[in-house]
């Protein structure tokens, strides 16, 4: 059994779905309430009737299609680019994107019955389709991705309504349960794919910082949608490396905070190059963690 | 590098290169396939040329948003127009043609710009009579002039031309594309089953694909 609460094994998860939901919430307040706080969509939106947010992506599928260097969208672009420089690129992924809610039951779903990694396309796939769409929208003169971005589709379902879009986010769904665990997202998706580029010199980062701690249980592995960014972290070639997740591939959506029974892990910045220790950062050292409530007993990792 | 591993890494580029330059040339392609404006669905005003508008538009319903009157729709994946951008049926809900063109200032790109000279520059589409037969007006049933009252500018775009037929005198609604926004509201109020006036695309209206250009009338 954990020995840690469900609130806490859970914690990073809730606070995404919160976030999730309430993006979703912040662009229906307008039309269901008449309180606008995010107005348009998650292409392009403004906040708050004054700043305007662009999707770098879209965007960028605009400009190679000759269009969209207008202050609006640029200067909106620019700022959400910005934002998930610091915030961690595929923080989108994890923390904003509404499909997430969907590949997530699906992978969910794949855990629960057992149904192992299924089919599993080279993850190197998506930067292939990113490539293929920014080409083809500079030859055809059109956002080719947004012709069947089943993410934008999804938000704007929800925000204006659906038509037959249901079927793709099904198909979605359906691939990543019954095809392909976390097939859409971890191989195929060039909007991840993208924000994975941007995750390359983002600011926060996670941190192995207690790997020395790690007990191998695996867990971490078995949660991350994305487990091959952990290794180079926590089970380094030389113990000097830097305990920092760096791979843009990590969605910083805490799921290996949530999980891991011996707090390994923590948020913080790509810059933390030596695990962290000392008095600043004691709450990571074993001896805060044996605590009187934690040394009831010998750990159990027969989860 | 070994002439094995060269060999290699050029299999792999080629293979590389292949397959991407295969997806896009299947992207691009469907994706231009998949566009589509039917004439019954028009664009607000401002809207670039549907080709440009379609690489211009984000896609993000701003405009939809902004309209005061709730006309604009974005599109679904079944609705028949481009995926995701904005459109209005001129049968169910005209274009109320504000001075101040909220769906065109809320547009983050130039895919709708506000017309240097004000709305009654807009090109949304032309209105034709395209059933003379059914026309109350014209074929007698009765004095209607329903899409004349109805525009907004009216005896400038829309006047009732008085005709003879034989003994019979009648009034032809008659657009004058001069003045015509395309903004739909004779369409809505055409008392007829079938609206027997309707807003066409420019080109279609016009029976010249390249008539009018949209982005030098917007």
């Amino acid at each position: 059994m954990p020995r840690r609460g469900w609130l806490v094994r859970h914690r990073w998860l809730l606070l995404r779905r919160l976030a999730q939901l309430g993006l979703l919430a912040a662009f229906l307040a307008g039309p269901w309430f008449g309180v606008w706080i995010l107005s348009g969509d998650l292409a392009s939106s403004v906040l708050f009737d004054t700043l305007p947010l662009t999707d770098p992506l879209v965007l960028l599928q605009a400009l190679v299609a000759g269009h969209g260097a207008q202050w609006a969208a640029l200067s909106g672009g620019a700022l959400v680019l910005l934002a998930y420089t610091v915030l961690g690129g595929r923080s989108y992924c994890a923390w904003v994107c509404p499909l997430s809610l969907v590949t997530d039951l699906a992978a969910g779903l794949r855990r629960w019955i057992g149904l192992g990694r299924g089919w599993q396309i080279r993850r190197q796939t998506r930067r292939l389709v990113l490539a293929a769409v920014l080409v083809a929208s500079a030859a055809s003169g059109t956002l080719v991705w947004e012709w069947i971005n089943p993410i934008t589709m999804l938000q704007r379902g929800i925000l204006f309504g659906m038509g037959a879009g249901w079927a793709l986010i099904l198909a979605v769904f359906v691939f990543d349960l019954a095809v392909s665990a976390h097939g859409w997202c971890g191989h195929l998706c060039p909007v991840g794919a993208f924000y994975g580029l941007v995750g390359r010199v983002a600011r926060v980062r996670v941190n192995a910082a207690a790997r020395t701690h790690c007990t191998d249980c695996g867990d971490c592995f078995r949660i991350c949608p994305e487990p091959q960014v952990i290794a180079p972290a926590l089970k380094p070639a030389s113990p000097d490396a830097s305990p920092v997740i760096l791979d843009g591939d990590c969605l910083n959506c805490g799921r290996c905070l949530d999980v891991c029974e011996e707090d390994v892990f923590t948020f913080g910045t790509r810059h933390a190059t030596v695990p962290l220790r000392g008095p600043g950062n004691d709450h990571h050292a074993r001896d805060t963690l044996r605590s009187p409530v934690l040394d009831q007993g010998p750990p159990d990792h027969d989860r | 590098m070994s002439t094995a591993g060269r060999r290699q890494f050029i299999g792999q580029c080629v293979g590389l290169l292949g397959s991407g330059g295969i997806m896009a040339a299947l992207l691009a392609t469907a994706t231009r396939l998949a566009e589509a404006l039917p004439a019954w669905a028009l664009r607000p005003p401002g809207a670039l040329p549907e080709d440009d508008f379609s690489a211009a538009c984000l896609r993000c319903g701003l405009c939809v948003r902004a309209c005061p009157f709730d006309i604009l729709h974005l599109a679904h994946i079944d609705d028949g127009v481009t995926l995701g951008t904005p459109y209005f049926v001129a049968r169910q809900r005209a274009c109320e043609m504000c001075v101040d063109i909220p769906c065109a200032v809320s547009c983050p790109t130039d895919a709708l710009t506000v017309p240097k000279a004000g709305i009654g520059a807009a090109r949304m589409g032309l209105a034709r009579m395209t059933g003379p037969d059914t026309c109350y007006s014209i074929n007698g049933t009765a004095q209607c002039g329903a899409c004349y009252l109805a525009c907004p500018i009216k005896d400038a775009a829309i006047t009732m031309a008085p005709r003879r037929a034989g003994a019979r005198l009648y009034f032809e609604p008659t657009v004058n594309a001069a003045h015509c926004t395309g903004c739909g509201k004779c369409e809505q109020a055409c008392v007829t089953r079938e609206a027997s006036i309707k807003v066409l695309p420019i080109g279609l209206a016009r029976h010249d694909r390249h008539g009018v250009s949209r982005r030098g009338a917007g």
